[in-house]
């Protein structure tokens, strides 16, 4: 299981960081989404995998599963939650103000403020 | 326990949803709101600060729950500092956005204002290192609401990649928390300090690097070398009250810095000892020969101010970095400092772009402005304060820094760096201020001399940027007692057992 966990946490950073590398608006919220879908389940096994145990101790159970980074992940999901929606609102706002969806800001951008929309640097 | 180290947290956030969903249409409302929510929180945080100066730790545990199993608030010399200073640069804020109309060229300014408020007053107030995530992302959350307030696509586009920046150093920060709670088994500051310190060497690795993460998390906050990019394009595109506020955020990962590098991870802690100044300290040097450069290559006025925001960024860490309690005084002092004075860089450059018509803030020879006197007089002092020159409080900060650089290995590459890198600064702040107010001719289609057409009152934004001005005169007159302070301040952070004994004990009930 720790193998499996492992594994699935590094392939989602992966993704994450090629996404995010893009430079494209889109592209860079998956990213960031698969970034902290790893963050996630990295939190989730921060307290050591255990698996069928209570998350408190009782007078029957003989260990338990550490409660405490469920509450977190919990937080970093609702707060991961909105960061998205708010990032997707900016990022529509911004492609449809200036007509493109590149997140880097070229010399020749700055000097030129308020660009047409126009379908060139779309691609 | 005292229930007042909870009312800076607790008030920005009742009064900012009733603005956002009983003020969304009476903006007049929301001003009188806003500017009576504002001056209530500089005097609680003024009474917090005379309670925290009298030297005790006081530790507010929310729901009763005692450390280190309950979150905990500590009000201490450092956090009630930082509280007074964020709700005084509030309020200067405040009045410029009021007397300059930026606050009505957007919707919901003074919700968000609070909202940001709230997430700094909690980042400074917490003493529980999740909880300082939580608040991190309040206060950037809110911050994404004004770094885009006015819109327009070149700012909404400067707007996109602060957010994604931001968001990627938040997936960093969880992941730093994790490890370190895989590590210690412990979120609270002062339980990590008391667990890391019976780490023994051998076995610290993980450790190591989760605080290695955990400070590049803050080094991206602060616009540390090499994670400082972001910071001029956000902010020489925001709106200028939004760039003065924004003076204080990137002071919150200076001092989540020097809170965990002293009393979390102190130099009495073996397993991260000596491994902190080493990859700060250069790290620091080059932020500020990079402001340096920027300042003097910048052709726009806004990227002049946020490279001038770097290069004293970098002098700042320079102190932190040091990580002795001479040098953290004198980072604290330059703290204060650097936060007002480029607030008011901010907003000094403001009243000069708003006034110049379509030169706009471009550093070329544009028509005559309104006021020219008292405007470049202010610019004067604000470039005087940046680069840190004499009388004003930059200078004092800085031969302190300097001055508690003598210890160090690195004395000369820190003297070196800092004098040369002031005076790029001045070749560049002369250039830009000799361009602005000496160069202007009186043009055959004159642009309109006063301030943007929009704003309510141009006197109050005047007023507002002086009194930034005269806060900073009134650090440097009142250096003596500030150092004092900031000595105590320092102290305190580095005496962990006292910190430990004061929150797991349950502090000053």
């Amino acid at each position: 299981m720790e193998f499996l966990v492992a594994s699935g946490i590094g392939v989602l950073t992966a993704a994450g960081i090629y996404l995010i590398l893009r430079l494209r608006a889109f592209a860079v919220i998956l990213g960031v989404s698969m970034l902290s879908y790893a963050v996630n389940v990295f939190l989730f096994s921060t307290g050591g995998l255990v698996s069928g145990a209570p998350p408190v101790l009782g007078s029957g159970a003989g260990t338990y599963t550490d409660p405490l980074p469920q509450a977190l992940v919990l937080t970093a999901i609702v707060i991961s939650f909105g960061m998205t929606a708010v990032v997707v609102l900016v990022a529509l706002g911004a492609f449809l103000e200036s007509g493109t969806d590149r997140i880097d800001i070229s010399e020749t951008d700055e000097e030129d403020h308020e660009m047409p929309p126009s379908g060139a640097d779309l691609r | 326990m005292n229930h007042w180290i909870i009312a800076p947290i607790l008030l920005p956030a009742l009064l900012a949803p009733i603005m956002a969903v009983a003020m969304r249409h009476d903006i007049v409302l929301a001003r009188v709101a806003g500017l009576a929510g504002t001056v209530l929180l500089l005097t609680i945080t003024g009474g917090l600060a005379m309670l925290a100066a009298q030297g005790g730790i006081h530790v507010y545990e929310l729901g009763n729950w005692p450390a280190p199993f309950g979150i905990v608030l500590v009000l201490d010399r450092l956090s009630a500092l930082m509280t007074v200073l964020t709700s005084a640069l509030a309020l200067i804020v405040l009045l410029y956005a009021l007397g300059s109309g930026w606050d009505a060229r957007g919707r919901h300014f003074h919700a968000l204002f609070q909202f940001q408020l709230m997430g700094l007053m909690g980042a400074f107030l917490t003493g529980d290192a999740f909880n300082l995530f939580v608040f991190f992302e309040i206060l950037l959350i809110a911050s994404y609401g004004l770094i885009i307030h006015g819109g327009g696509g070149a700012r909404l586009r400067a707007g996109l990649q602060y957010v994604v920046m931001n968001l990627a150093g938040s997936t960093l920060f969880l992941f730093a928390l994790g490890t370190i709670y895989a590590v210690t088994g412990t979120l609270n500051m002062a339980d990590l300090a008391r667990v890391s310190a019976t780490i023994p060497l051998e076995d610290s690795a993980l450790l190591r690097t989760a605080v290695m993460l955990l400070i590049g998390v803050f080094a991206i906050k602060a616009a540390l070398f090499p994670v400082q990019f972001w910071l001029p394009g956000a902010y020489s595109s925001a709106s200028a009250p939004v760039a003065a506020l924004f003076a204080i955020m990137t002071k919150v990962g200076a001092y989540a810095i020097v809170r965990f590098t002293t009393t979390v991870f102190g130099p009495n802690i073996a397993a991260t000892d000596g491994m902190l100044t080493e990859w700060l300290l250069p790290a620091a040097l080059v932020t500020l020969a990079v402001g340096a450069l920027g300042v003097l290559g910048a052709r726009r006025l806004g990227i002049l101010a946020a490279f001038a925001v770097l290069a004293s960024m970098g002098t700042l860490m320079v102190g932190v970095a040091l990580i002795t309690p001479q040098a953290t005084a004198a980072a604290i002092y330059y703290l204060i400092h650097s936060t007002l004075a480029a607030a008011a860089l901010f907003l000094v450059a403001d009243l000069a772009v708003s006034r110049r018509g379509d030169a706009g803030g471009d550093l070329r020879t544009g028509p005559v402005i309104g006021m020219a006197g008292p405007i470049a007089a202010l610019f004067f002092a604000a470039a005087i304060a940046l680069a840190g020159l004499p009388p004003l409080s930059g200078f004092v900060g800085k031969l302190l820094i300097l001055d508690a650089a003598r210890v160090s290995g690195w004395v000369w590459a820190i003297w070196a760096t800092v004098l040369i890198g002031s005076l790029v600064q001045v070749v560049g702040f002369a250039r830009a201020g000799s361009t602005l107010f000496w160069k202007p001719h009186e043009t055959a289609q004159d642009a309109p001399k006063g301030p943007a057409a929009d704003a309510p009152s141009p006197a109050l934004a005047v007023i507002a940027a002086a009194a930034a001005i005269g806060a900073l005169i009134l650090l440097t007159v009142l250096a003596g007692p500030v150092a004092g302070y900031a000595d105590a301040t320092a102290r305190q952070l580095y005496d962990t057992p006292a910190y430990i004994g004061a929150v797991l004990a349950g502090g000053m009930r």
